[in-house]
């Protein structure tokens, strides 16, 4: 089946729906995603939206770029976050304007609150910028924009696995798939591909992400020879439900929840006495392991607490209802009454694949535009988030970038001829999914997917050196030729989630590899990606981007500067 | 401990009759039953079809049929169960049937889309770049139906819609709709109060409190559908007061 259309993107969380729905005003769109759109990972949001209201107390988009910035280590491109901070206001006024149903404060007006690294005068005090939904955040934002959507005529392509970018010359003229119902190739041929895909927190044994964060962005980019940029930057959320990693907003510590080790002291008063518990979360996450490492975790586990019991029932019932009832059902305690244990889970990339402010894909030493290609949200990467994104920037990054890019793919779309479709479109598909079906090897996915997990988490997460990366690495690539045989016990062509998930599998492989590679070659700690072997940030050598791209002979890096307009590195202090 | 599960299943390519087949998994109490059902998918039968993403309750796509009543496999747990019996897992009630616990949900979105109106409401010019106002108290009206996560479990449960008339739009879209009417900002709220009383709108609705009761966000659904009755009454009917 070709289905054409202007512009189709792929994923249909936050990122990719405000991107349609921008572009739709100009011409036919098409969302194409993995879940039914509502099922979007997006929706797992809970804390905020950041933006400089000042609905709460003076607040300047100067003072969130500032924060952005030092906040992810001064590796952010400050070109791109004085957009995102600058425009961030008018684009929770046009969210409120779609009918999102913000908490509102005593004026009536949208409620902010605290959130992690968010500082009043260049870091003087934590000032209130997360403008939120209770802490349902990310679901009443999807649910608004699905319903705008409708409205608008989007067209939505549910449960559709896309596989392989399409190219005619140089241009990018659509993706290939095929619906996850049925098994049967999917083409979508457009004037203007947009990559929404998000994260690929799966590649962790303990991740906040969903099952569908595999990667699958990634993939597609490295599989085209379009490099990635700053992969090595992994977000470790500090506050996972111990062992299901389940995640416990910031919004939590915003309200006054403390972290308390095993002899119930509140450490981050060491690590940040400024901040204290809101300080950045590669900062806090590395206090709670330190805190374990050291024989201070509780009962000597590999957990601390977050304790809520300050917030009061009667707060806790207001402000944090979603987490307050998931720690019942889940733990079985009332965070009014108990701690909940808690330690850090993977749950953000903030490197993807490198883009402008439109969201336009670049290509070569990031210098290229590729046509006809634009990514968005999660899976790109502007950069903004440098080394170590802030609470809340997330979801205010895909409502202003999705609109940049809305506008941009109709511009680029718009009195254009459909480019030619390759040939070969469907049979791509379909041999992908016959060589799986009729695979006579011996490997199981299952099996290949959590020695993976394991590695990733042993020897990638917070903590790396050169020995764990090498070792990564040649797991890694070992765990990679054994994909070569895997094979599916399952050969039904109705939902076949066997096969979806040996395909994801591939997915994560190439992405954790990308990481490890990264990782590997930036000799120096700075914010999420911290090297016992190089404890220092040096600017000198590393204040850079990393490129890493598929060559013949396997991965290679190279690298671009850092856009500085403003702010001159320092060092970071909370 | 060891968890016995009797799973529906049914194959819409080669099988006429659905059947029931045991498996039996190692599981600890606190493990969700969607872990239960992960185990059985990569270490026993990988054939066996239902659908996740999340896992914990946010995203609504597990809700399945546990015991006889609508639940997220992700938010129940081995232990909210007896487990001397075996767990009955099966597809939700009222939706076709595609592959085992695989539902088509085509039925549920029809209603969801089924409340806007034709001509969509036109947000206000956005250069006036401000905020419309509106008080905590007028923002707590649509407080509760803001928690649904469109899982489908209230119109499985709905006897309505199971044993009266099939074509009833049901909890969730009156919900959903509610959602709008209440909002003091809306500008649209006789259309979708109009909308809600086309034919199998929303005076089908015998209040049986089933929805209430199977909710996996413990939303009054009900009292939500009786609010709005009111309102439709109040604001398109006043004589019949």
């Amino acid at each position: 089946m070709i289905h054409e259309y202007d512009v189709v993107i792929v994923g249909g969380g936050i990122a990719g729906l405000y991107t349609a729905l921008t572009a739709v005003e100009q011409c036919r769109v098409a969302v194409v995603s993995k879940v039914h759109v509502t099922r979007s990972h997006s929706v797992a949001a809970q804390g905020g939206i950041a933006a400089s209201l000042g609905n709460e107390e003076e607040d300047h988009w100067e003072w969130h770029m500032y924060d952005t910035v030092k906040g992810s280590d001064y590796l952010a491109d400050q070109d791109a976050t004085e957009i995102l901070s600058e425009e961030a206001p008018n684009a929770i006024i046009s969210l409120e304007h779609m009918g999102v149903p913000f908490s509102r404060n005593a004026q009536g007006k949208i409620e902010q609150r605290r959130f992690g690294g968010h500082t009043r005068n260049y870091g003087e005090a934590p000032i209130k910028r997360a403008c939120y939904v209770s802490d349902r955040t990310g679901r009443a934002i999807m649910d608004t924009l699905y319903d705008r959507c409708l409205a608008k005529g989007v067209d939505m392509y549910d449960e559709v696995f896309v596989l392989q970018l399409l190219f005619s010359n140089t241009h990018c003229c659509g993706v290939a798939g095929y619906d996850i119902a049925t098994c049967t190739p999917q083409v979508f041929h457009a004037k203007a591909i947009v990559l929404a895909t998000g994260g690929c927190g799966k590649i962790y044994k303990t991740t906040s992400n969903g099952f569908a964060s595999t990667g699958d962005g990634f993939a597609l980019t490295l599989d085209s020879l379009i490099p990635l940029e700053d992969m090595e930057f992994v977000q470790f959320h500090p506050t996972g439900i111990y062992g299901l990693g389940i995640l416990i907003s910031e919004a939590a510590r915003a309200e006054g929840g403390v972290l308390r080790n095993g002899v119930g002291e509140r450490f981050m008063e060491r690590y940040a006495p400024t901040l204290k518990d809101l300080a950045p979360r590669d900062i806090i996450s590395r206090a709670i392991l330190t805190e374990i490492k050291e024989g201070r975790g509780v009962e000597s586990k590999d957990y601390v607490h977050l304790d809520l019991r300050e917030i009061g029932k009667e707060q806790l019932t207001q402000k944090l209802p979603e987490i307050s009832s998931f720690i019942k059902t889940y733990l079985g305690i009332d965070p009014s009454e108990t701690p909940i244990p808690v330690a850090p889970t993977c749950h953000y990339m903030m490197g993807g694949i490198p883009t402008d402010s439109e969201g336009r894909v670049l290509i070569n030493k990031g210098d290229t535009f590729l046509p006809g290609l634009f990514a968005v949200g999660e899976c790109a990467c502007v950069s903004v988030h440098g080394a170590n994104r802030l609470g809340c920037n997330s979801l205010i990054d895909l409502v202003v970038f999705g609109y940049r890019t809305g506008v941009n793919a109709a511009k680029h779309a718009k009195g254009k001829d459909l480019p030619q479709l390759p040939q070969q479109a469907e049979s791509i598909v379909s041999s992908k999914i016959n060589h799986l079906i009729d695979s006579a090897g011996n490997e199981r996915a299952p099996v290949l997917r959590e020695a993976m997990q394991n590695l990733m988490t042993e020897k990638c997460s917070v903590f790396r050196n050169r020995d764990g990366l090498e070792q990564a690495l040649e797991g890694i690539r070992q765990l990679e030729k054994r994909y070569l045989n895997v094979c599916l016990a399952n050969k039904s062509r109705i939902f076949n989630y066997e096969l979806q998930e040996a395909l994801e599998l591939g997915n994560m492989l190439k992405t954790a590899q990308a990481i490890v590679f990264s990782a590997l070659q930036r000799k120096e700690s700075r914010g999420a990606h911290y090297r016992s072997d190089y404890l220092e940030r040096n600017d000198e050598e590393w204040l850079k981007h990393t490129l890493v791209y598929t060559a013949p002979e396997g991965l290679k890096t190279s690298y671009k500067p850092v856009s500085i307009n403003r702010f001159a590195p320092e060092k970071r202090r909370y | 401990m060891k968890v016995k599960l009797k799973i529906y299943r049914f194959n819409l390519e080669t099988d006429r009759e659905p059947h029931y087949d045991i498996f039996y998994v190692e599981a600890n109490p606190n493990e969700r039953i969607l872990d239960c059902l992960n185990k059985i998918r990569w270490e026993q039968d990988s054939s066996l079809t239902y659908r996740m993403s999340c896992a914990h309750g946010i995203c609504g796509s597990d809700a399945v049929t546990i015991n006889g009543m609508p639940a997220l496999a992700c938010q129940k747990l081995v232990k909210d169960y007896d487990n001397t019996e075996e767990l009955l897992i099966e597809p939700l009630k009222y939706f076709p049937v595609i592959k085992d616990l695989n539902v088509d949900m085509e039925p549920f979105f029809k209603r969801i889309k089924a409340i806007n109106p034709n001509t969509p409401e036109k947000p206000p010019n956005a250069s006036t770049a401000k905020e419309r106002l509106q008080s905590i108290e007028e923002r707590s009206r649509i407080d509760d139906a803001v928690k649904c996560i469109l899982c489908g479990c209230c119109i499985a449960a709905c006897p309505v819609i199971l044993e009266q008339e099939p074509e009833f739009i049901g909890p969730a879209a009156i919900l959903r709709a509610q959602k709008y009417i209440c909002d003091s900002r809306a500008t649209d709220t006789v259309q979708r109060m109009q909308i809600m009383e086309k034919p199998y709108g929303i005076w089908g609705c015998k209040s049986y409190y089933m929805c209430t009761m199977v909710c996996p966000k413990s939303i009054k659904v009900t009292e939500a559908i009786l609010k709005t009755k009111k309102k439709i009454i109040q604001d398109l009917h006043p004589k019949n007061q």
